[in-house]
């Protein structure tokens, strides 16, 4: 019974849609965060002084800073985007691939 | 003020002492005792009353094994993700990166940032396979479909290990925490830990764990982003007028607006990280989280929650490390230690008392800054919201290395899978009572000793050990049994080597002279995580056995079921 819905399930063009696109988004998502991350860790490595420089004339503020705090914050922004389209679009679809599954 | 609190800005933090610089912020360091403070004490025990009750209300609803492992699977995305943050925001974090920005500014910041991007790769490659292909711990994942003996062995194995150098480090610093901020004396403070984590999570498993660190969470956030607001009003909510203030009064000046001494080499700086974004996504305490809620959307939802909580909660210390810069140096003889020169205040050249560090260490900068902003009540709130940290921290390491033993190697191994709920029960509290006594006695043990490298290893471990067995069973269709237990016995034992051979222990613990130590980077991770992950391929591939035949066979079911959560196990019906 239930090797009969896997093997329905993996005859289904909607399960490779899915596995396709939700591991596509995620592994789009974590190189974009892995450039994000390690972009601004070599860029201390070997750019310190640039990253000091001031934001503007007469400022203490330094490129670095709002850049660190970029990095939190897409990190946050980046997660809870993966978390919207699975949760929604992905879920959708992988409802409607169990659905059908059970149905036959 | 300006001039004469320049020098003593800085002084004697000793923060980067300890050579594997990013370890270092996780050391709670030497304290020297204070006053009883009353009101702390008196938060505390309130505290202290509340989750017991919790954990009284938790125990009715305890009877099974699974309620124990995970509170029955019926916390919400939500509550979970509260439970991650505060599983995963320790004392260390709080007080040390906000220590670390008091002291040299921008540093800090990178250390914020590296302690969070674990979180997305939780989010993109595990939190909703976890939750599909487990059960109670993250052995019943990676050993999915191979052979169980061998697997679960070496996932208990890889999970005590982490758990117990994460515990020695919580236990070491509950202890100097405690004995800084309650008066109290250092044995006591670890007992109290001790026993009060026991009866949490024995009487109340995994309910009462979730509870206190939800609670302990939400504290955590209301208390520093109190603190931050506190900081930032007094600057009209310009951050800029704050950076401004603080290069003024700070001893370093300028130099804590841009990158100083935390990123050496490029090849520790990438190191670091790695241990830092790959490690979260291998520690045992978060992935066992992952089994708390009913269904893959709820551990998206949890995840999403934590990283937000986790991320805001680090942009907070940020704010506070600099407020601490600028508003503890408007009180210097409140917060700073003297500078003695032959039993008197040492003067400077300007004729202004001369002052040394922060009373109580580097660490402290938090800890005086919520009384510089809300008088005594609200410092012993802080207080006691660091001592809820350590216990919230602590019985979330017992719990898994509980089921650890109970359920990976008495059920699963011992007794081959024919334990029943009740005696898995029994296993996993007599465990929890020797975890207990093993963390006292460690925290006992180590209390003089330097501690600061063991959380740094215990990420590292999880990187280079736990997260390729995970992440290659549930990802790769050859990967084998053996080629999984090879990787990680080749990631575990380099991981534990080279950070011998590293500054971090060779120098600073085990006392060799500067320089001498044979592995020159601040974490192996690089090449300890990559050796498992070569490991595991190349002994996999080599692997043409009969038992490695069928574990390729059963991949495409597993697959099925981690992606579409067919066949997963469903909440058990609380």
């Amino acid at each position: 019974m239930s090797e009969d819905i896997v093997a329905r399930i993996e005859a289904n063009p909607k399960y490779h849609e899915l596995v396709h696109k939700r591991n596509s988004f995620g592994i789009t998502l974590s190189i974009l965060m892995i450039i994000a991350y390690y972009g601004y860790i070599l860029l201390i490595a070997f750019n310190k002084e640039w990253l000091g420089t001031k934001l503007g004339a007469g400022m203490v503020t330094s490129v670095g800073i709002p850049l660190g705090v970029g990095v939190i914050v897409f990190t946050i922004i980046v997660t809870n985007i993966y978390v919207r389209r699975a949760n929604t679009e992905f879920d959708d679809l992988n409802a409607e691939i169990l659905r059908e599954a059970n149905k036959k | 003020m300006t001039k004469s609190t320049r020098s003593l800005i800085g002084l004697g933090l000793g923060l980067f002492a300890a050579g594997g610089v990013l370890a270092a912020g996780a050391d709670l360091g030497n304290t020297t005792k204070q006053a009883t403070n009353w009101v702390a004490i008196a938060m505390f025990v309130v505290f202290v009353l509340i989750t017991l009750g919790i954990t009284r209300w938790a125990a009715m609803k305890t009877k099974t094994a699974a309620d124990f492992y995970t509170a029955g699977g019926g916390i919400t995305g939500f509550q979970n993700g509260l439970a991650i943050a505060g599983d995963y925001m320790s004392a260390a974090s709080f007080l040390g990166i906000s220590g670390l920005v008091f002291a040299n500014g921008f540093d800090g910041l990178i250390f914020s940032i590296g302690w969070l991007v674990g979180w997305p790769v939780i989010t993109f490659l595990m939190a909703e396979r976890l939750r599909n292909l487990g059960k109670f711990t993250f052995a019943d994942v990676a050993s999915y479909r191979f052979a169980q003996t061998p697997t679960r062995t070496f996932a208990a194995i890889g999970t005590l290990v982490v758990v117990a150098f994460y515990m020695i480090a919580q236990m070491v610093g509950a202890g100097q925490l405690i004995k800084v901020l309650f008066g109290l004396e250092y044995i006591y403070a670890v007992m109290i830990v001790g026993v009060l984590m026991m009866c949490y999570v024995l009487f109340g498993g995994m309910t009462a764990t979730t509870w206190v660190q939800i609670i302990k969470a939400i504290m955590l956030l209301c208390g520093a982003s109190f603190m931050a607001l506190a900081v930032l009003w007094q600057f009209n909510f310009n951050p800029e007028a704050l950076f401004a203030k603080a290069v003024e009064v700070h001893s370093k000046h300028d130099a804590i607006m841009s990158p100083g001494v935390l990123i050496k080499d490029p090849v520790s700086a990438i190191s670091v990280g790695m241990a830092l974004m790959f490690g979260t996504a291998g520690l045992p305490h978060i992935l066992m989280r992952f089994f708390t809620v009913p269904s893959a959307k709820e551990a998206r939802k949890s995840v999403g929650w934590a990283t937000t909580w986790i991320g805001y909660f680090y942009i907070l210390t940020f704010i506070i490390g600099f407020g601490a810069i600028v508003m503890l140096t408007q009180d210097p003889a409140a917060y700073y230690v003297p500078k003695m020169v032959d039993g008197v205040q040492a003067v400077g050249a300007d004729g202004k008392p001369v002052w040394d560090g922060l009373r109580g260490g580097g660490n402290m900068a938090a800890i005086h800054l919520s009384n510089a902003v809300g008088g005594n009540v609200f410092l012993g709130f802080i207080s006691a919201v660091a001592f809820a940290t350590i216990l919230a921290v602590v019985s979330g390491l017992t719990l898994s290395g509980a089921s650890a033993v109970s359920h990976d190697l008495y059920a699963t191994v011992f007794k081959h899978g024919n334990a029943d709920s009740a005696s898995e029960l029994r296993v996993s509290k007599i465990t929890t009572i020797f975890l207990g006594i093993i963390a006292v006695g460690l925290g006992i043990a180590f209390e003089k000793e330097n501690v600061a490298y063991m959380v740094m290893l215990a990420f590292v471990i999880a990187c280079s050990a736990n997260f390729p067995i995970l992440f290659m069973s549930v990802l790769w269709k050859d990967c084998t049994t053996k080629g999984a237990v090879a990787g990680g016995v080749v990631g575990l034992i380099s991981s534990v080597v080279l950070t011998i051979l590293s500054a971090s222990v060779w120098e600073a613990v085990m006392h060799n002279p500067k320089g001498s130590a044979w592995f020159p980077y601040s974490s192996p991770a690089i090449f300890s995580m990559t050796a498992a992950f070569v490991v595991i391929y190349v002994v996999s591939k080599l692997d043409n056995s009969k038992q490695a035949q069928l574990e390729r066979s059963l991949y495409p079911a597993q697959k099925v079921r981690s992606e579409t959560g067919f066949g997963a196990s469903s909440a058990s019906g609380h």
